[in-house]
């Protein structure tokens, strides 16, 4: 089983997504509204080493995706992992034209579901699951010729389903990860230890699974020491995200006190900034030590 | 969680599995203390659900009523439905949590509110946002009088919704419930109505339709309290610029302003305040990860765990009232839109101008009705 980068880079910050105030958000997408502004930034953390970049499936990502193929020289390392679906781009669909008009809004127009979803009959339990792969299909097409050992199912959708029950879809995106991409599949949750136990449920064992992870507990629901114990017992593969709660945490503390969990193979984390993206590489390089001797 | 549960889990449907209906399912679902079954008429979502959850489906209201036992029901049906699918689950003495806006006749609300109070039973409405960290604070400082006599408010709604001219859902159809002012104003004005109570007079009020055929795609209005503030309503769903609907307060009072949205509240004091130890003169800032607690499943806020977490253990602890966001509160935040369409319509100012000689009570009959 390949081993993951003990740093992730991620692209909320390209995004406008700020955990912590809507001004800093409008500033980060102005910064980044040309790709060049994006790609400036992947750059610096390239450069410093982080190879792996967990984005959304946002279309600007698919420009991202365009620079690195044609330059094959300067980003050999380059590694993609996907997060699936962007999920804004599904919830603004199903506002406006319904929850079947936004399915065939992403299915190929031509293709054999879109018969199906016209909703003038029942859909088979085949058929749910072929349009779950067409779907995933759908959002790699931008990925093709690139790195994407890891491929990553949104955590909207991965709550969503996890509080239905529907967790059926989890088993089907593994399956078909696995073998169309061959791929390891991961899921992002805010929801850990009940995520951990429904994947199980469907036999799938040690999953990749991302998931806020901070010293002060922010947005770990199920509990602090639910996530602990499902750490400790060497069921996941971690990845820590919001490692450092929005800011709340001191980067040195907060590094430092992830090192020490067991279970935790990666961090994942954003910046803008290349003193910020210096300082975390810096610390865990210090206390998480393998890049190093890689 | 913060409390143990102690209390047997609870029967409870959540009907209307579209976009809010799914995701209530899906935290209801979630929820410790919830034996969920759903309901929905539509042929697309019933079929694939019940072939892959474990959860029963059931496909008609008045049948799942009548045959399944329940203690309570979330309805998250479309505008319109509310108040007869409230009624028949208030009439079979259920709770009942329902969906924002509540009844799109604020005298059906008044009418449901007081069924449910003679119910005794746990009554209340989807505004999630009296459950944001942020505007709870926001809340809290207003109360302490912090900021002194409170003059000049500004609530804003803006997110992209409708973007361009396009096929008619029940979201966009008046009649229906649809519109930015029962959408999106709707939420903003229920916090004015928590902060502030019932207002006395509405003017300056315009539904401008931008993109919709049937309705409204921005919102403007002036809405004043009696020897209370001015507020000003503002609120636009077809404003691309923004990635999600975002809900922004500001409070100018005289020893102060203060700023709330979902991410952070701002108070800036002029003077220090005895009530408030924690904030010094000049600016304070709290975010999100200080004013949040954990919710026990989260799917798309704290917020929208919260209110539902807090309507399930009321009704499992067989309390006789919501903890927040009653009937009748909801019911007089549908009131305060009847008073914008009316002045809308009409031009004339809607309130106490109209009719000099109402009664001068703060809250009108809307905080004390019925008793």
């Amino acid at each position: 089983m390949a081993q993951m980068d003990r740093l992730l880079f991620g692209d909320n910050q390209f995004f406008g997504i700020n955990h912590m105030s809507e001004e800093k958000a409008r500033a980060q997408a102005m910064r980044f509204q040309e790709t060049q502004a994006i790609m400036d930034v992947l750059d610096v953390a390239y450069d410093a080493g982080i190879r792996t970049f967990a984005c959304t499936t946002h279309d600007r990502i698919a420009q991202v995706a365009e620079r690195v193929r044609a330059d094959p020289a300067r980003y050999a390392d380059f590694t993609f992992y996907p997060c699936m679906p962007y999920a804004h781009k599904y919830a603004n669909a199903v506002t406006e034209h319904g929850m079947m008009g936004a399915l065939r809004e992403f299915m190929p127009k031509d293709g054999l579901f879109a018969t199906a979803l016209t909703g003038a009959r029942t859909l088979a339990t085949k058929e749910v699951e072929g349009i779950e792969k067409v779907l995933i299909d759908m959002e790699m097409k931008m990925f093709r010729g690139t790195k994407t050992p890891v491929i990553f199912m949104q955590n909207v959708f991965v709550d969503l389903l996890l509080g239905m029950g529907f967790t059926r879809a989890f088993r089907i995106f593994h399956d078909h990860v696995k073998t169309e991409y061959g791929a390891e599949p991961g899921y992002i949750t805010m929801n850990m230890p009940m995520l951990l136990d429904a994947l199980e449920r469907e036999g799938i064992e040690r999953p990749i699974i991302c998931s806020n992870i901070n010293k002060i507990g922010f947005r770990m629901s199920g509990g602090y020491d639910a996530y602990l114990d499902a750490l400790r017992s060497g069921r996941v593969r971690a990845i820590a995200m919001s490692v450092y709660a929005s800011g709340a945490i001191p980067a040195d503390e907060a590094i430092h006190w992830i090192s020490e969990l067991p279970g935790v193979e990666s961090i994942l984390f954003g910046a803008s900034s290349a003193a910020n993206i210096h300082g975390t590489k810096a610390l865990v390089d210090r206390y998480m030590g393998r890049e190093a001797a890689a | 969680m913060n409390k143990p549960i102690r209390t047997a889990p609870i029967d409870i449907a959540v009907v209307g599995l579209g976009k809010m209906g799914l995701s209530h399912f899906s935290m209801v679902n979630a929820h410790p203390l919830a034996n969920t079954v759903a309901c929905d008429g539509a042929g697309f979502m019933v079929d694939v659900l019940s072939r892959n959850v474990s959860a029963p489906i059931h496909k008609d209201y008045d049948k799942m009523l009548a045959e399944t036992k329940l203690d309570a029901v979330v309805i998250a049906t479309p505008s319109r439905l509310h108040a007869p699918m409230v009624r028949a689950a208030l009439d079979r003495g259920l709770h009942v949590f329902c969906e924002k806006p509540f009844c799109l006749d604020w005298s059906d609300g008044m009418a449901l509110a007081d069924l449910a109070e003679a119910k005794g039973v746990v009554n209340q409405v989807g505004y999630h946002y009296r459950y944001v960290g942020a505007f709870r604070e926001m809340k809290r400082i207003l109360d302490t009088g912090a900021l002194g006599r409170v003059t000049h408010v500004l609530a804003e709604a803006y997110g992209p919704v409708v973007l361009r001219p396009k096929r008619a859902t029940w979201r966009t159809q008046k009649e229906e419930g649809g519109g930015c002012l029962y959408d999106y104003a709707a939420h903003p004005l229920n916090l004015l109505n928590w902060f502030f109570g019932a207002p006395s007079r509405v003017t300056g009020s315009a539904l401008v339709s931008v993109f919709s055929e049937g309705t409204d795609d921005q919102v403007m209005s002036t809405v004043q309290w009696p020897d209370g503030p001015t507020a000003q309503l503002s609120v636009n769903w077809s404003d691309e610029s923004y990635r999600k609907m975002s809900t922004k307060i500001t409070i100018v009072g005289t020893n102060g302003r203060l700023y709330a949205d979902r991410q952070e509240c701002q108070l800036y004091l002029r003077e220090r305040h005895d009530a408030l130890p924690d904030y010094v003169a000049g600016w304070n800032v709290k975010y999100t990860t200080e004013l949040t607690e954990d919710a026990w499943f989260y799917l798309r806020g704290e917020e929208y765990s919260g209110q539902l977490d807090d309507f399930i253990t009321a009704v499992a602890e067989r309390k006789t009232a919501a903890a927040e966001n009653s009937f009748r509160s909801a019911a007089e935040t549908d009131r305060v839109m009847a008073m914008i369409l009316e002045n809308a319509e009409t031009g004339q100012p809607v309130g106490e101008a109209q009719a000099p000689a109402a009664k001068p009570a703060r809250r009108g009959f809307f905080g004390f009705g019925g008793r």
